[in-house]
């Protein structure tokens, strides 16, 4: 089973809709048992990072997303709830994540223009099962005011140019944090999905 | 590097699509679904829904058309018209939409943009500008062009700014649909005062007017809807002819 937690932030459906173009069914749900022995657990979010993690705290949903990753099952996060997996985000002051992954979140203090919010080109840093059947250039759709720093080289699949290195994509075992939103970047947000979801059901 | 987004617009009335000059004699044109999913598969970066229905009882359609149109494609959307209060605001963003467009609402409540803002986030927030130049000043309208509201249109912008607004659509209101280029003017003193992204509409009649706006102006995204919807601009074509000419997008 495919599932989105719905933790209250942010639209759930637009991502199913997305996984059912590519040919999936997939259920909304913010039960700890569903979330424990799903194949897939999508994670996404919009909003602040401070409410994301009340949010995972008030519903009990932390234990059960903790004993998935113990269990080396895979999360895939993305946008605020890519963020939340890591160690933290000095978003309205410092505030800690789940820290599965090594890296901290900061607001872009840069000249270009703060949200980052439009189209940019995915730059390969590491080749992975992720970015098959890519084209010569592939694009993705951002919309985000803070960016992952001190992060695990290692790890980046995919990255943007915004001024400064933007992770664009974050795998280690069985854990994918994925900045862009790939329900709303066209043909190759939806070959990430599909990638994803064909490696690991 | 980021690219330049082309922006088709589809003023929706009671359900339809239309389109007219300077916002009256409007033509109904197609189904806003149908369309929706040709520019989403033909290289437009987003989409913008306008309700501009006379009366609420149709304009609640347009949160049913949100829906019908999430389903369809996966690129942004944004809705605008009508939109009032909080709770449109959440009902838009459950619907799909992934930004919500404000215009008389926001001159009326000011506070709305900031309420908005801090609840769903700024990137979602969108204050548009109806703007019109009279006597050597660019000045804010309201009613669809219809109400002088006596603000000038940087200062409206840096307030809607201050307020957390995350983008600004400038619809120029002398150029609409006049075909003769988007207003540089406002649009690149707007681009040089604010740090949010700038929407230029209004104006636009062949692809030098594209590569004009983002060659003079340091503008996000452009805005158009008749050239789109009668087919005498294409999408890929005009973002080619762009690439040629050293403008960065989305192909």
């Amino acid at each position: 089973m495919i599932l989105i937690l719905d933790y209250g932030l942010g639209n759930v459906y637009n991502l199913k809709n997305a996984i059912k173009k590519i040919g999936y069914e997939s259920k909304i749900s913010s039960d700890t048992d569903e979330i424990i022995n799903a194949d897939i657990v999508f994670l996404p979010g919009v909003g602040a990072f401070k409410a994301a993690m009340e949010n995972l705290k008030n519903n009990n949903l932390i234990d059960a997303l903790n004993k998935r990753k113990n269990a080396n099952k895979l999360i895939v996060g993305i946008c605020l709830g890519m963020q939340v997996m890591f160690e933290a985000s000095y978003e309205d002051g410092y505030c800690e994540g789940l820290g599965y992954f090594k890296g901290v979140f900061k607001e872009f203090d840069i000249k270009l223009k703060s949200p980052h919010m439009g189209w940019n080109e995915l730059i390969v840093n590491k080749k992975s099962f992720l970015t098959k059947g890519f084209n010569k250039e592939n694009y993705a759709y951002y919309v985000h005011s803070y960016y992952l720093t001190e992060y695990n080289n290692e790890n980046l699949i995919l990255y943007s140019d915004y001024e400064v290195k933007v992770p664009g994509i974050i795998l280690k075992d069985n854990l994918i944090g994925i900045q862009f939103h790939p329900e709303k970047s066209s043909k190759v947000g939806l070959k990430i999905l599909e990638n994803i979801i064909k490696e690991f059901i | 590097m980021i690219t330049k987004r082309i922006v088709p617009c589809l003023d929706v009335k009671d359900g339809k699509v239309v389109k007219g000059k300077q916002f009256e004699n409007l033509n109904i044109i197609e189904d806003p679904v149908v369309m929706a999913k040709y520019y989403a598969n033909s290289l437009a970066d987003e989409l913008v829904f306008y309700d501009i229905s006379a009366s609420n009882e149709n304009r609640k359609t347009v949160f049913d058309l949100a829906k019908e149109v999430a389903k369809e494609i996966n690129i942004p959307f944004t809705i605008g018209g009508g939109i009032n209060s909080i709770e449109d605001f959440d009902k838009a963003l459950q619907s799909g939409a992934d930004k919500v467009s404000i215009n008389s609402s926001a001159i009326r409540t000011p506070e709305l943009i900031m309420i908005a803002s801090k609840k769903f986030g700024k990137q979602c927030v969108v204050l548009s500008i109806d703007a019109k130049f009279e006597n050597g000043k660019w000045m804010v309208y309201s009613k669809g062009g219809r109400k002088n509201e006596n603000m000038d249109v940087l200062t409206w912008a840096i307030i809607g700014e201050k307020l957390g607004a995350g983008e600004i659509v400038l619809n120029s209101i002398n150029s609409d649909g006049e075909k003769n280029g988007f207003s540089e003017n406002i649009i690149k003193t707007l681009c040089e005062n604010l740090s949010i992204p700038v929407i230029a509409s209004g104006g636009a009649g062949n692809m030098e007017h594209f590569l004009n706006v983002f060659k003079n102006t340091d503008v996000d995204a452009a805005l158009a809807a008749s050239v789109f919807h009668n087919k005498e601009i294409e999408i890929k074509k005009l973002k080619e002819y762009l690439k040629l000419n050293d403008i960065k997008v989305r192909l």
